[in-house]
């Protein structure tokens, strides 16, 4: 299964990395999304997969039974979803902003400093 | 000791405020305190000529183990007097030299913030200490040197010399870094102790050429010669105290400090003995050349530095001796006639030496003064100038290697450096009086105050050479020879070969004096020295490091976020693959062992959403594309145990397609920008890379071990959390600080956003507002 894992996050980075070197400003964003998703998989994975056994304590016990899916991992992937999700309605209000002001989404015309 | 040495830099804090108050007493005052220092120095004279080492230690970074500590020998103390001793004199004589100049404040801020960084150099014991006062004596130099700032020259002087320096500066950075490695202690005293397994050290060349880097541009060795001459921009005190007594021999403390430790080998004596007698020779040519006082000095001053490292090379005890003896003797006597060379200007408005003559009626005590000093440089009986010259003498006759090369060199500067010191000795001063810008008369008292006391000790201690044996030149021997030395300096040795020599340069030196001016014009002639000497190096190397600035800032900062993007990416990529290629040279075989179909189906929906992402031309397919990947891995979160996660990317997922629905639409649609080739370029970089993570993942997962740090977050959920959910209870309990950066990063996210928004509608009023208009 990890084979098959590693191929969705290479392709999931070889897409979010191509769209980045758009002119377009907005696939830039694209590739923001796709390449937050192919870094959390990325964790996600390396920290090994197990199918049916979430890192839960049953009631009355003071550890799980049995092996559980590493929570560090999901702890971290949960912080990196949030606050990439921050980052990216920050970014794409800006770039509504900057669409706004210079008249093109092409980046090679916000070059200049002064508008 | 502290106090002693950030005594100059507090009094420096003040000076602003006190030099416009004192008014023409500045100079007077401000030297009380290199004369206190002078005297706190001179106390512990008995101890230290007896012998002794003083260590004086103060925690510095405790937490690292850092000491502050001043260690004083014979060499430092010799050191720590003549920088105390001459920066009295030299403030003494700066406030008259420089008296009512709108700048005096700032000139005094300067020379005591230097005088105090050249008290660090030498008293530091710990490298890194030693490395800090080193840039900051090149730094007050530069200033110093800049001080007349409106002049161009005087600025080009200064950056030449800064860049030299510390460039230097770096090299002995590194040469320390590895010396502490070696010797495994960072103070001098580990260092000095160490020294069989610092020379044994396998580093061992890399250390000592690093080091000599660092010597050889401070104290203008040759090919870094040529900075010296051009600091004579510097006002004259500052080129009296800086550029001939004290900062200059920075270099030259240095080989000596390090000679009982790093000395003694082929490489050390190899190297120094023969750049030591280039620049002797060097210094000596160009001097002869020159006809600018100052500039001859200057040049003279090259000379010395040369015969000094010279010395060190050469080691042993007679050598040590000589060392410290010629130091003392040079301090004194170049000292002085820098400090004449101000009083002529000063007096008369002459810088030229061919326009010079007849003071001496006009201005006998400089004139006398002059003569003394110039005996002194010369090297005549009685003064301490001939017991340093023979000392010279019998250390080179004593070296094994090189020894006719060596010696010749020595004897052809020499003959240059009597010559010199008869042109600065005598010509402005005797002959017929010629017309100058200035009446010349007297100077007065704190001018020549300086001079005369300089000259006088060069005179004192040739009279009576025991006096400086006794007091300090012993101890300063032993501590650049390693052990303890019997001096027993004399002015008569016999009629021996030393003695044969130096009458030789004495009656060579007087005819090269007499015929002078016809031997500066031969000398001028030869064009060579500026069409291929050392600074048309440093001018093209300056150029060539504009030249490369400019190119590559052309080329990486071009102004186009993707070829950034680019950038980043293929330099993380070839570091990815180098440690991929190191460490695990072969990828993991594939295993599809275990896979269920519907997996395989999530999988293969998230990369056809992907693809339909990158090549789809609507704006909205891409959106919806987009989402669907989205939710593909959601799915595959819930799958392998993570439903928290699984649920907050759903969640944010929805979030994200509503957002980018509502704010893209106002943008225009997609446009085909780029040609094909630079997308069939684009898409093997993006797939190479894809790979490359691939590769990584892969490995990652073979190497994979549920680490103890995840063991303990689920062992102590329930005990030391109180939560059945592990996740929730690492990012509200044990990595709760975590999250409450994860909040702020969110607050100030929407605090943006919110702004943004504000910004637009109070646009659009605006524009609403002006309109109607």
């Amino acid at each position: 299964m990890e084979s098959m894992m590693a191929l969705v996050v290479g392709g999931l980075y070889a897409a979010a990395i191509y769209m980045m070197l758009r002119r377009s400003i907005v696939k830039l964003v694209i590739g923001l999304v796709l390449l937050g998703n192919a870094a959390n998989l990325l964790i996600f994975t390396s920290g090994g997969l197990t199918r049916g056994a979430p890192p839960l304590v049953p009631d009355g016990a003071a550890m799980p039974a049995g092996a559980v899916a590493d929570p560090l991992a999901q702890a971290l992937i949960l912080t990196a979803i949030v606050i990439g999700f921050g980052v990216l309605a920050f970014a794409v209000v800006l770039i509504h902003r900057a669409y706004e002001v210079v008249g093109a989404d092409d980046m090679d015309r916000m070059k200049d400093t002064d508008t | 000791m502290l106090l002693a040495v950030l005594s100059g830099f507090l009094l420096a804090a003040v000076a602003p405020w006190l030099v416009p108050r004192l008014g023409a007493h500045a100079g007077r005052v401000l030297a009380l305190l290199p004369v206190g220092l002078f005297l706190w120095f001179a106390s512990l004279l008995p101890a230290v000529g007896g012998g002794e080492t003083l260590l004086w230690e103060y925690a510095w970074v405790p937490g690292l183990d850092v000491q502050l500590g001043f260690l004083v020998d014979g060499l430092s103390l010799l050191f720590a007097l003549l920088i105390s001793g001459i920066g009295a004199l030299v403030t003494l004589y700066a406030g008259s030299y420089l008296a009512g100049h709108r700048d005096l404040a700032r000139f005094f801020v300067w020379l005591l913030a230097f005088m105090a960084s050249m008290l660090g150099l030498v008293l530091s014991d710990g490298l890194i200490a030693l490395f800090v006062f080193w840039e900051l004596t090149s730094i007050t130099s530069f200033l110093l040197i800049g001080f007349a700032h409106e002049d161009k020259t005087a600025r080009q002087a200064a950056l030449q010399g800064l860049f030299v320096t510390v460039g230097g500066g770096l090299a002995l950075l590194a040469g320390f870094v590895l010396l502490a490695l070696a010797a495994g202690g960072w103070s001098l005293s580990a260092v000095l102790d160490a020294g069989d397994a610092v020379r044994e050290h396998a580093h061992y060349a890399v250390i000592a050429w690093l080091i000599f880097l660092g010597a050889f541009t401070k104290s203008a060795q040759v090919p870094f010669h040529f900075w010296l001459p051009n600091a004579m921009a510097a006002p004259t005190p500052v080129s009296a105290y800086l550029h001939s007594a004290t900062m200059v021999k920075a270099g030259v403390y240095l080989l000596a400090r390090f000679q009982p430790a790093l000395g003694g080998t082929d490489l050390w004596v190899f190297t120094l003995t023969l750049v030591g007698a280039a620049t002797l020779f060097t210094g000596a040519l160009l001097a002869l050349r020159s006809s600018g006082m100052k500039r001859m000095l200057a040049y003279s001053t090259v000379m010395a530095l040369g015969t000094l490292t010279l010395l060190a090379g050469i080691g042993g005890e007679t050598a040590a001796i000589a060392f410290v003896a010629f130091l003392l003797a040079h301090s004194l006597y170049k000292g002085a006639l820098f400090l004449i060379a101000g009083v002529i200007d000063h007096e008369t408005g002459c810088r030229e030496v061919p326009e010079m003559g007849g003071f001496g009626r006009a201005m006998p005590v400089s004139f006398a003064v002059a003569v003394l000093a110039a005996l002194s440089a010369a090297g005549v009986m009685p003064l301490f100038g001939f017991i340093a010259k023979e000392l010279l003498f019998e250390s080179a006759l004593g070296l094994a290697a090189w020894q006719p090369v060596v010696l010749t060199l020595t004897l052809a500067g020499l003959v240059g450096g009597v010559a010199v010191a008869a042109v600065v000795g005598l010509r402005p001063w005797i002959g017929r009086p010629v017309t100058t810008p200035r009446e010349p008369h007297e100077a007065p008292l704190d001018l020549l105050a300086g001079p005369a006391l300089l000259a006088l000790l060069g005179l004192l201690f040739g009279l009576l050479p025991g006096l400086a044996e006794r007091g300090l030149l012993a101890a300063a021997a032993g501590a650049v020879h390693g052990q303890a030395v019997t001096p027993n300096l004399a002015l008569w040795h016999g009629l021996n070969l030393p003695l044969a020599m130096s009458a030789l340069t004495l009656v060579a030196g007087l005819l090269v004096a007499w015929r002078w001016d016809g031997i500066r014009k031969m000398l001028v002639g030869l064009g060579f020295v500026e069409r291929f000497g050392a600074e048309r190096g440093y001018d093209a190397g300056m150029l060539g490091l504009v030249r490369v600035a400019a190119w590559q800032t052309r080329l990486l900062q071009n102004g186009h976020l993707r070829y950034y993007i680019l950038t980043t990416l293929s330099a993380t990529a070839l570091l990815l693959v180098y440690a991929l290629v190191t460490r695990h040279a072969v990828i993991p075989p594939w295993s599809s062992s275990g896979v269920r179909l519907y997996e395989v189906v999530i999988g293969a929906v998230v990369l056809m959403a992907a693809l339909v992402a990158v090549t789809t031309r609507s704006r909205l397919g891409a959106v919806a594309s987009l989402g669907a990947a989205g939710f593909g891995v959601a799915l595959i979160y819930v799958l392998f145990s993570a439903p928290d996660v699984g649920i907050t990317q759903v969640l944010i997922e929805t979030l994200t397609v509503l957002m980018l629905v509502l704010v893209l639409f106002r943008l225009p649609s997609f446009l085909g920008l780029t040609p094909g080739r630079i997308k069939l370029r684009d898409a093997s970089i993006s797939l190479t890379i894809g790979g490359l993570m691939s590769w990584l993942l892969l490995d990652a997962v073979a190497a994979h071990h549920q680490g103890s740090i995840s063991r303990y977050f689920v062992e102590n959920a329930v005990p030391a959390g109180h939560g059945q959910n592990i996740v929730n209870v690492i990012l509200v309990d044990f990595r709760a600080l975590d999250t409450l950066g994860e909040i702020v990063v969110l607050g100030l996210a929407a605090i943006g956003v919110y702004a943004m928004i504000k910004l637009r509608a109070e646009d659009r009023r605006r524009r609403g507002k002006e309109e109607p208009r």
